[in-house]
């Protein structure tokens, strides 16, 4: 696949302060043996993609403790790989000199990895979401429509209420973007939801950059995205399988609790060619001693049960 | 040095594909992964692993090492298949003549000792133990040995030493045991006297070119200093389907036998990055081990269970070790046995009696798929021939 993969580590940590106060929004524990960058990172070597920049920002210890070399990604490669980009802090800079806020400042910050990769498109995720997703055939569609821009998008319910944590795009029969984040007139229903998984070629990209620096722009959705969505040639890409967004702790317990469900629980993990990859912890197995009491719960190695382990609740299958 | 070419027959179907070491224990181990880890915890990172019998998913398993950080750049874990030679093209022929054809092996790396390992045991030692007890001895070869009662002592090769340890006498199966010290399969020597009755003994045309026949008798009667050293934790020799079954039942109970969350010594091995098992609502377990993949919904009781089993709604298993993949459909009962990876339990099957009314352990082969409503019984060996046999009887 020519393609590479910049995931940003850190974004909307704020969303969830309680759980990233000493770790990155990646490395946020999820579903028992996971943290939350394994579904981005399994998704984009999944989808053929096996060169990736790591973007980091505050406190990426856990992170880096969590991604090794790479292996358990099969990323510990000597053409590609898995590269942690630390924030670009030089020593003798002075005033030139802080720390990125949004995620056109951190690919400002990386313009030197950018220009450096050999592939011809850039595949940008966030890693606060829980998906199983194939991007390749996002990245097929990208270069075949010669858009400029793709973003992945889901039909999701939302209102008034939820528009502060949503981006919802709207696109034409053909899925040209004409408006992105106007919700002047919007009504409770179905939209077409931005998934912060977004393709985009990488000379455009450079290109997008440097207009940035020239411009003073900060927010790649505000300032590319909204107020430039006619400007250049956007277009959605519809991802219909489960995706979840963990954007409070409400979303994280309710994102947790999904897994009880088998069929999200099947559309996460139950694709046999689309596995998700973690660390590999090499825990004993599970110990069930006498007394022990378990139902409708998931459960990792290297516990030991001895008491009560239960969900109660009506919508519990 | 690990041996790992044995065939291991009396496994029966475990091992038709695939070598005694690879066999899979403790649901998400293989037998080779303690000598390994062992190793490891020891501080022996160069290990070679001999192997012979059906090869692949052993070499598969070990890889580059990387599990057991054993992917060095200087040393490290390498396996060492038989080979063709100017002269010569030979299977190994024996303990003794695998470790002979590999001197090349040793001398690349020219150690000071060299230890001697079995891939078909389940212990977890200390191997530098053994080799400081060794050097303190200024011993020419130091055998691990285990106290077993003497009732037993006639299946092992038993070692007759003097207060100091010193061994005076070795046994291979003795009717009559002069002592309940038994060998392990555990051996540290000093690497030059092991080259050179290696050669010695591949020189004598009579010889089986097996350490315990002939180059430990051939090093005493020679007035070598061969010692015991002591060895008093859990072992055991998997070598058969009973005694497979029982070292996975002694990873059972509150306080087990056989710990493996023993943060000290870790056992490593290699596993795919698989989801956590899923307990199901009306499901049932006890005193069980459960790993990675699996969806329990009936009822677990005594037993283990590798990765990706699925216990549907209503089936039971007890007393039993379920190796990776297979699925028991709804309601079938499974007692005292042990299911080789990928076999389907039909609907409303049973295999094998419970304990104590059962005739002995049953054993099913992988890959298999048992009709729903069949009856396996207890006490035999089921491989694809025999299943066809039961199905035929039934329908008549």
């Amino acid at each position: 696949m020519n393609a590479v993969g910049i995931i940003f580590s850190s974004i909307n940590e704020k969303s969830v302060y309680e759980l990233t106060k000493q770790r990155t929004m990646a490395s946020v524990p999820f579903g028992c043996r996971y943290r939350l960058i394994d579904f981005a990172l399994s998704n984009m070597v999944n989808s053929g993609i096996n060169h990736v920049g790591l973007v980091t920002h505050y406190n990426y210890q856990s992170l880096m403790d969590h991604i090794g070399s790479g292996k358990d990604w099969d990323l510990a490669r000597r053409h590609g790989g898995i590269k942690i980009l630390p924030p670009y802090i030089t020593a003798f800079a002075n005033s030139a000199n802080y720390l990125y806020n949004t995620r056109l400042e951190a690919l400002i910050s990386i313009r030197d990895f950018i220009a450096d990769c050999k592939e011809d498109v850039v595949v940008l995720s966030d890693c606060d979401t829980v998906c199983n997703l194939d991007l390749s055939k996002m990245v097929e569609q990208h270069i075949e429509t010669g858009a400029d821009i793709t973003l992945g998008v889901k039909s999701s319910y939302v209102s008034q209420d939820t528009t502060a944590a949503v981006t919802v795009v709207h696109s034409d029969d053909n899925g040209k973007v004409y408006e992105v984040g106007d919700y002047s007139d919007l009504k409770n229903g179905f939209e077409d939801v931005y998934v912060r998984i977004m393709v985009i070629g990488r000379k455009y990209l450079e290109e997008v950059i440097s207009d940035a620096v020239a411009h003073g722009y900060t927010s790649f959705t505000k300032d590319i995205l909204v107020r430039n969505c006619k400007k250049h040639d956007i277009r959605t890409y519809k991802f219909d399988s489960y995706f979840a967004t963990i954007r409070s702790l409400g979303d994280y317990f309710r994102t947790s609790m999904d897994l009880l469900d088998p069929e999200i629980r099947n559309s996460l993990f139950g694709e046999r060619t689309r596995p998700v990859f973690t660390k590999v912890r090499n825990s004993a197995p599970t110990s069930y001693n006498n007394g022990a009491i378990v139902r409708n719960s998931l459960i990792a190695d290297g516990c030991i049960i001895e008491g009560t382990v239960e969900i109660r609740s009506s919508s519990a299958a | 040095m690990l041996l790992a070419g044995g065939q291991g027959s009396r496994l029966y179907l475990l091992t038709e594909r695939i070598a005694k070491p690879a066999v899979p224990f403790g649901g998400k181990y293989r037998i080779i992964d303690f000598p390994l880890s062992n190793c490891i915890n020891s501080g022996i990172d160069t290990v070679g692993v001999l192997t012979q019998y059906q090869p692949l998913a052993l070499n598969e398993y070990i890889g580059n090492g990387q599990p057991w950080d054993l992917d060095r750049t200087y040393g490290g874990v390498w396996t060492l298949p038989p080979y063709q030679g100017q002269k010569r093209a030979d299977w190994y022929k024996g303990t003794a003549n695998a470790i002979y054809q590999n001197i090349q092996f040793i001398d690349k790396f020219d150690p000071d000792y060299v230890v001697i390992l079995s891939g078909d045991h389940i212990y977890k030692m200390d191997y530098a133990e053994m080799i400081e007890a060794h050097k303190k001895n200024n011993a020419d070869c130091t055998i691990a040995v285990f106290d077993v009662p003497l009732s037993e002592a006639s299946r092992f090769g038993i070692m007759t030493t003097d207060d100091e340890l010193r061994i005076t006498e070795f046994e291979e199966k003795p009717k009559n045991p002069k002592s309940t010290k038994a060998s392990m399969g555990v051996y540290v020597f000093s690497k030059d006297k092991l080259v050179s009755y290696l050669e010695a003994d591949e020189a004598d045309e009579n010889s089986q070119k097996d350490f315990g026949k002939n180059i430990i008798p051939a090093m005493l009667k020679a007035g070598e200093r061969l010692y015991a050293f002591e060895f008093s934790g859990y072992w055991k020799d998997v070598g058969t389907i009973d005694s497979l079954w029982e070292a996975n039942m002694d990873l059972l109970g509150d306080r087990p036998e056989l710990p493996l969350k023993d943060k000290a010594w870790r056992i490593l091995s290699r596993n795919d990055a698989l989801p956590p098992h899923f307990v199901g609502q009306g499901a049932v377990i006890n005193n069980s081990v459960i790993t990675e993949g699996c969806e329990i919904y009936g009822t677990v009781i005594n037993s283990v269970l590798s990765a990706g089993v699925v216990v549907e709604r209503g089936a039971v298993v007890r007393d039993s070790v379920i190796l990776g993949n297979v699925t028991l459909k709804a309601d079938s009962v499974v007692d005292y046995s042990i299911i080789d990876s990928d076999t389907v339990v039909g609907k409303g099957a049973t295999v094998g009696k419970a304990m104590g009314v059962s005739e002995g352990i049953t054993l099913v082969g992988g890959g298999l798929n048992i009709p729903s409503g069949a009856e396996i019984p207890d006490g035999i060996i089921c491989g694809k021939e025999k299943l066809a046999e039961i199905v035929n009887k039934e329908v008549k």
